[in-house]
């Protein structure tokens, strides 16, 4: 079984439009979005949800005011500057500043602090009409993204072993913090969807010295490449100075927009010059995850 | 005035509104402008400062002195982030996933913790023509971006005029880093249903966070109604809508903005800061 994860760094390059693609294209594949902060892949994908779990953050300090002496002592060792002073004297506990450490808890002398549980989001098994779907929802405000987003890959990982899936396909967050991270171990290929843009360019560096930092083997595709080719040659100058393979170009095509107004993958709505181009893009990614198969047979 | 500009979702033009709109506010008064997205910050691309002063961003992290420690176990019991563990008799520490709250060697009972600083990024600080230009920055590898975040900000000279922050994508922790406490949030989305439904979360975030906010729509012509059937039945105002032209792309692609190459703009970013004004008034 393989996985592969589709990452960008700068966000809106087109990742969830690719996968989309590849979900109608690859046999025998499970499929997870780890974008939990601004997840869109079941837009394309119209799931049936099958299962729905609560995931929890940690819980966070909360302050009884009537046990609470206004002393100050669980503002001084708070390192988030989450206990605050209110205008009666009293501290309270901003609930979107504290990462759920503890040190205030123990050491209120009045015991006044104590932890309470916080919903931070939701994760989802459903089926799909291209094979399962594992997601999530992260509540707007919440942390830990990073552990919702491994704890989305290790549901699909055991359902893949189980039921004897033979591919993994991620589509990533953007950036190159937590939930990025977190998406990237253990990946056998990363496909990172670039732009032909300053921004685009520097974007995609930073996510190849962290995907080389984990020592993930990485391809790149280059989207709307026409809109700006010194650009895109730019990319390509870089990629084969840096010994990383370029595996596609898509040409900027508004009807790849117009598919996704239609709630479908390309493939199912039209077959322009951009649709063309990531059928190309999913046959090379095929391509080179069998090649890795058969390596380790 | 502190004006945050936030999206849901990436690449929606975030960082284009902040840095057209700091140019032609600057040309008025005194702004600074923080970049935000300090996974991936760009804004540099097109405003040009001259960082002429770097600042490191780190967290205390715990290093255990193998000696004093006798592997008792308070230290793990204390961490809220498994960022430690006993092995082989001696806490052994993980860096990386050590969120620096001090917990543990405020329990240990032989003193065999010292705090010493962690590395995560930096934050750069100079002039780009009249804006006074901020950028955090993590360390790639480091998934803790919030304190580059914070310490971003901390470089904000509160008396002075407009401040312009350009936050990340999404809408967690990092986003809540950038807009707490700023008098508006400008979300720029694209009418799309991804764009929509990003958008949907960004205004759940604002209104629980109780920030005046508005919409500005870019590529507002290529997509279909969502977004803006979405605004006007939520009551949310739409400022500006920016057409999708090839120039544009080409200009943005080339870190060239939008106020500079095409003048007839200038006024369509003016009226944009004059209604968000006017929001923030009322």
């Amino acid at each position: 079984m393989k996985q592969l994860l589709i990452l960008s760094g700068k966000g809106g390059t087109g990742k969830t439009t690719a996968a989309g693609v590849f979900a109608a294209l690859a046999p025998n594949k499970i499929l997870v979005d780890c974008d939990v902060d601004a997840a869109d892949f079941h837009l394309l994908l119209a799931p049936e949800i099958l299962e729905t779990h609560d995931f929890d953050a940690l819980p966070g300090a909360k302050i009884d005011p009537g046990l609470c002496n206004g002393c100050g002592i669980c503002a001084s060792v708070c390192r988030f500057e989450a206990a605050l002073k209110q205008a009666d004297g009293k501290y309270y506990v901003d609930p979107y500043l504290c990462e759920g450490c503890r040190v205030c808890v123990t050491a209120c002398p009045a015991g006044a602090i104590s932890l309470v549980d916080r919903l931070a989001g939701q994760w989802f098994v459903s089926s799909t009409r291209f094979g399962p779907l594992i997601h999530a929802r992260l509540i707007p405000g919440e942390e830990n993204s990073g552990l919702l987003v491994a704890k989305i890959r290790q549901v699909a990982t055991q359902k893949a072993n189980e039921k004897g899936y033979d591919l993994i396909i991620i589509d990533g967050p953007p950036g190159i913090g937590c939930p990025v991270i977190s998406s990237l171990t253990g990946i056998d290929l990363a496909l990172i969807i670039t732009e032909p843009t300053v921004a685009g360019k520097h974007d995609l560096e930073r996510v190849i010295q962290l995907a080389r930092h984990f020592n993930i083997p990485v391809q790149v595709a280059i989207n709307k490449w026409d809109l700006a080719p010194e650009k895109t040659d730019d990319i390509e100058a870089y990629c084969a100075a840096e010994n990383i393979p370029v595996a596609g170009r898509i040409p900027f095509d508004a009807e790849l927009v117009k598919s996704i107004a239609g709630g479908k993958t390309a493939v199912e709505a039209h077959s322009g010059p951009g649709t063309e181009a990531l059928v190309a893009l999913w046959e090379n990614m095929s391509r080179i995850l069998q090649n890795k198969s058969a390596q380790n047979q | 005035m502190k004006l945050a500009v936030a999206s849901g979702k990436g690449g929606t033009g975030k960082t284009t509104i902040a840095v057209n709109l700091a140019r032609v506010l600057a040309e008025e008064g005194p702004v600074q402008f923080i970049d935000c997205d300090v996974e991936e910050p760009n804004a540099h691309f097109f405003l040009k400062p001259s960082l002429d002063t770097e600042r490191e961003v780190s967290i205390l992290v715990p290093v255990i002195d193998r000696v004093l420690c006798n592997g008792c176990g308070e230290c793990v019991k204390a961490c809220a982030f498994n960022a430690i563990a006993v092995l082989g008799h001696k806490a052994l520490v993980f860096a990386e996933i050590c969120h620096g709250c001090g917990g543990c060697a405020r329990v240990c009972p032989t003193k065999a913790i010292t705090e010493q600083p962690n590395r995560l990024g930096v934050v750069s600080t100079g002039p780009a023509g009249n804006i006074f230009f901020v950028e955090g920055r993590i360390d790639v590898g480091t998934p803790l971006s919030v304190p580059v975040t914070k310490g971003a900000r901390r470089e904000i000279k509160e008396q002075d005029g407009i401040v312009i922050l350009d936050a990340p994508p999404g809408t967690t922790c990092p986003v809540v880093a950038a807009v707490a406490g700023c008098d508006y949030v400008l979300l720029v989305t694209e009418p799309t249903p991804f764009g929509l439904n990003d958008l949907k979360l960004a205004v759940e975030l604002v209104r629980e966070l109780d920030i005046p906010h508005g919409v500005v729509i870019n590529r507002a012509d290529i997509g279909d109604q969502g977004v803006e059937e979405f605004c006007r039945r939520e009551g949310i105002s739409i400022h500006l809508r920016i057409p999708f032209e090839r120039q544009f792309a080409e200009t943005i692609a080339h870190g060239g903005l939008l106020v500079d190459a095409f003048p007839a703009w200038r006024p369509k970013f003016q009226a944009l800061w004059h209604k968000i004004q006017e929001e923030v008034t009322v």
